[in-house]
């Protein structure tokens, strides 16, 4: 798989749209023969995921599943899957995007009810493992709340802003990461770094700081576990820009996996490619850094202890040694802290004295 | 000292002193039991000629009596067999008088109950009943009277004899008595009901005293057989009974008095049964001593090998007329019917039949809903000490895969020379082994065929609910997977519609 190659929207976008309608001539023929229309696919059981360690991503084994129309149980999930890649299609075509909650209702317009939007959540799941795409590609999207900051310049490709460019220091909220931004194409940018945060206060405070300047860098909200157009969007910061990824979040197991999603990817997403970024960096908050810098903390509850218990046998934080380092450092202080902890040493510590000993450290 | 007296009463002066026995407890009990009476005694008139019962009964309001009760006259008219003038006054004006003393299946007992209604009416308003008869001969007979109570004697006030052109047949009872209409009215409405549902044959009508006409429509004119009258069985007599056979028979010698005054007692059987107890054949049953008689009857009950009743002076519904009764009065889904060989419990016969009635109009309330008859009659109260109920509650259900919150009735009929009453209100049968055994083995033939039922709609249902599924789907995959492709025709689905058919179009 190419990793470097440059990102280029509209012909992604149409690859996506010959694929549906594949999909659909598919399902087509096998009904004009006479037959029961069905398709197999990649399983998505937890006997059929691995970590790979060339990709660092979890990957789906070999084990496939049929789906066919002639089986009772299986001919609604096989209609519905139909109906997400006709609907997808007509997305796609007609340069429209959905959130997730839109697909749900959109369904029942064509008397396809799901029970609720779980079901019609998982459908859109199967549409991405037979098509090897993400729902974002069909222009399906979740609820946003991440944002991004900083000295980036974006071209338009959604339709009535095609070739309109957008700086994205224009607004000192930040801009929200929605399907507008994640399909635009990255013009050019002066910053070296970029810098993901898990919180909404830091990210403003950060700001405010001006750390964009201070330190060159783009500043990516995640707003707690990033959601997939966030870590697609970080992915193509990094590869298509050529910058580093530094990731800050809570001291505690919680942040830690925010920052391991962001670099490894999640098994609910092995189906999947270009989500992750394997070369980005957790920065902190460890828990040595409880230690070092004397952080005002909260003990370890019951879930957080179980918690790291679960991250310890977990592929994905037996790659670099700093992860069980810092796990082991956790169990053994039994505390954690927050992103916030470091008012007590003034506003701009943060700022001022951690973040640049942290960029070095990771760098 | 006070002196204690003594004084003879008679039949009618008993029945008045505790009318409680006989069901006219209190003004809404007795509103139902003089309807109760009448009706049956008119069923009974018109069965035992194999007559399509006609019953008409009128209550209307005659004005209040107290706070709680009012005066209602009662008219009930029937198309029996008629009474023959000479026994009119003495049928309603004589307790205790009447024609049901011998051994057959009757609905009434003792030829109380139409007297009893008579006489309550008489002691509560005062007025004289009327009563018009004819058998079907050239004359109609009516007649005027009241009770002399303390003599228990009817007094003819007045005596007319009309022509009968149309040769009418039947009886025409009208008097008033005091009840409680309104408290009563609910169980009157299901007693006509359920009467109409174990009498098929009959056509009754009843117009309640706000004019409202409640009518229950006969559904066959099909009737079983009337029952034929039977000696007494010799494991069901006792010392009374066999002085007065021993009084009244002609028979001069043991061997020929066993043969002739007990049921299904042969030539063989006699002999066999003088042996058992040590009598000498040709003693004359005249000169048995009272000890020699209270032997008889304990080796009577003794003897094994006397063959059980037959089943000839019963008279069930059948399992035809049963389920026309059942269908016509519940409209269930499904029913199933099933009655049981004859069976003897205590020397005396009887039949079991039983329905069970599914879906349809049969409410669903959280338990069966059970309908209990004996000889024809709806028994209304006290359901819950009845040997059915306790037998229905004792099913284990769970196994024919049936539940209490599941629409059904459970109509179990018992008939027999002399049903088993727990008490003298004639509520409810008592828990003899005999006779439960009979109901719980009805009971399971009949669930065991509801669970065929239920197991094939329920696998009926399931396919069509499946079929329905590739129904709605296959032309969804078609048209969406034709948009997808961008064809304009859809692809042919017919096809996989029928492949997937397993029953041909039935299902």
């Amino acid at each position: 798989m190419e990793t470097k190659r440059k990102y280029s929207v509209t012909e992604k976008k149409s690859e996506v749209i010959s694929s549906l309608k594949d999909f659909g001539s598919k399902i087509y023929e096998q009904m004009e023969k006479g037959d029961f229309p069905s398709i197999t696919m990649p399983s998505r059981s937890t006997q059929n995921i691995y970590y790979d360690m060339n990709l660092r991503q979890f990957i789906l084994g070999d084990k496939s599943v049929r789906r066919s129309a002639r089986n009772i149980r299986h001919v609604k999930p096989f209609t519905q899957l139909v109906w997400v890649a006709r609907f997808s299609h007509e997305l796609t075509t007609q340069r429209k995007t959905s959130t997730l909650r839109d697909v749900y209702y959109s369904a029942q317009a064509y008397e396809m009810t799901f029970k609720d939007q779980q079901e019609s959540d998982n459908i859109i799941t199967d549409l991405e493992t037979v098509l090897g795409l993400s729902r974002e590609d069909f222009n399906i999207f979740p609820e946003e709340r991440s944002a991004v900051f900083g000295d980036l310049t974006i071209e338009y490709t959604v339709p009535g802003y095609e070739g309109k460019t957008l700086n994205l220091t224009t607004h000192p909220d930040g801009v929200l990461i929605g399907p507008a931004l994640t399909s635009a194409e990255f013009v050019n940018t002066t910053a070296d770094k970029i810098i993901a945060i898990e919180k909404g206060g830091l990210f403003t405070r950060f700001i405010e700081e001006n750390v964009h300047k201070k330190f060159n860098a783009l500043l990516v909200l995640t707003a707690g576990q990033a959601p997939r157009a966030t870590r697609h969007f970080i992915r193509r910061l990094h590869t298509e820009l050529n910058l580093p990824v530094y990731i800050f979040t809570d001291g505690d197991p919680w942040g830690m996996h925010i920052a391991m999603v962001i670099i490894s990817g999640s098994a609910n997403a092995a189906h999947l490619r270009e989500l992750n970024t394997p070369d980005a960096k957790w920065s902190g908050v460890w828990a040595t850094d409880i230690v070092n810098y004397k952080l005002p903390t909260d003990p370890l509850d019951e879930v957080d202890i179980k918690r790291l218990y679960e991250l310890q046998k977990d592929p994905r934080y037996k790659e670099d040694p700093l992860w069980q380092r810092e796990i082991k450092t956790f169990l053994k202080i039994r505390r954690k802290a927050e992103q916030e902890a470091f008012s007590r040493y003034g506003l701009t510590y943060i700022v001022d004295e951690y973040l640049p000993a942290k960029l070095e450290e990771t760098k | 000292m006070a002196q204690a007296t003594f004084e003879e009463i008679s039949a009618s002066d008993f029945f008045y002193r505790n009318r409680d026995i006989a069901g006219f407890t209190n003004p809404s009990r007795a509103i139902f039991a003089a309807i109760r009476e009448l009706v049956e005694n008119s069923l009974d008139a018109a069965e035992s000629q194999k007559i399509p019962p006609d019953i008409y009964v009128r209550l209307s309001f005659e004005g209040e009596a107290s706070k709680d009760t009012q005066i209602y006259k009662l008219r009930v008219e029937d198309n029996g067999c008629g009474i023959h003038p000479r026994y009119i006054p003495s049928a309603f004006g004589q307790v205790l008088y009447g024609s049901k003393y011998k051994l057959k299946q009757m609905r009434g007992t003792f030829g109380l109950g139409g007297k009893m209604a008579v006489l309550y009416g008489q002691i509560t308003t005062h007025q004289p009943a009327y009563i018009t008869s004819s058998t079907g001969l050239p004359k109609i007979y009516s007649f005027k009277l009241m009770i002399d109570i303390q003599r228990n004697r009817p007094i003819i006030l007045d005596r007319k004899v009309l022509i009968n052109k149309e040769q009418w047949h039947g009886t025409i009872v009208e008097f008033t008595l005091e009840g409680d209409y309104l408290r009563a009215r609910s169980k009157i409405l299901e007693y006509f009901k359920q009467t109409a549902m174990v009498n098929p044959y009959a056509n009754l009508t009843f117009v309640d005293p706000k004019g409202r006409l409640y009518k229950f429509t006969r559904a066959t004119t099909d009737m079983p057989n009337p029952p034929q009258e039977t000696e007494p069985h010799p494991y069901g007599v006792d010392v009374e009974l066999l002085q007065r056979l021993i009084q009244v028979t002609p028979h001069k010698n043991m061997l020929d008095f066993l043969k002739h005054h007990f049921h299904r007692v042969g030539d063989v059987t006699a002999q066999k049964f003088l042996e058992f107890s040590g009598l000498n054949p040709s003693k004359n049953p005249k000169k048995l001593s009272h000890e020699e008689i209270v032997r008889l009857m304990h080796n009577l009950k003794k003897f094994k090998d006397f063959l059980p009743p037959d089943a000839s002076c019963l008279s069930p519904l059948g399992e035809e007329l049963l389920k026309a009764g059942i269908s016509k009065e519940l409209k269930p889904e499904y029913l199933v019917v099933h009655q049981r060989k004859p069976a003897t419990y205590a020397g005396h016969p009887f039949i079991v039949e039983l329905g069970i009635a599914y879906g349809g109009e049969v409410p669903s309330k959280g338990s069966f809903t059970i309908y209990r008859f004996a000889n024809r009659i709806p028994l209304l109260y006290d359901e819950a000490s009845d040997v059915s109920f306790r037998v229905i509650s004792n099913m284990n259900w769970r196994r024919y895969k049936v539940s209490l919150d599941m629409p059904i009735a459970i109509v179990v009929h018992i008939c027999s020379t002399k049903v088993p009453y727990k008490t003298v209100g004639k509520e409810f049968i008592a828990d003899r082994p005999e006779v439960r055994r009979e109901i719980a083995n009805a009971l399971r033939e009949a669930a065991r065929q509801l669970q065929h039922f239920l197991s094939k709609r329920e696998h009926v249902d399931k396919e069509r609910k499946r079929l329905g599924i590739f129904a709605k789907y296959l032309p969804k995959i078609a048209q969406f997977s034709a948009a997808l492709a961008g064809k304009e025709k859809l692809p042919d689905i017919e096809r996989l519609l029928k492949s997937v058919q397993k029953y041909g179009d039935e299902a």
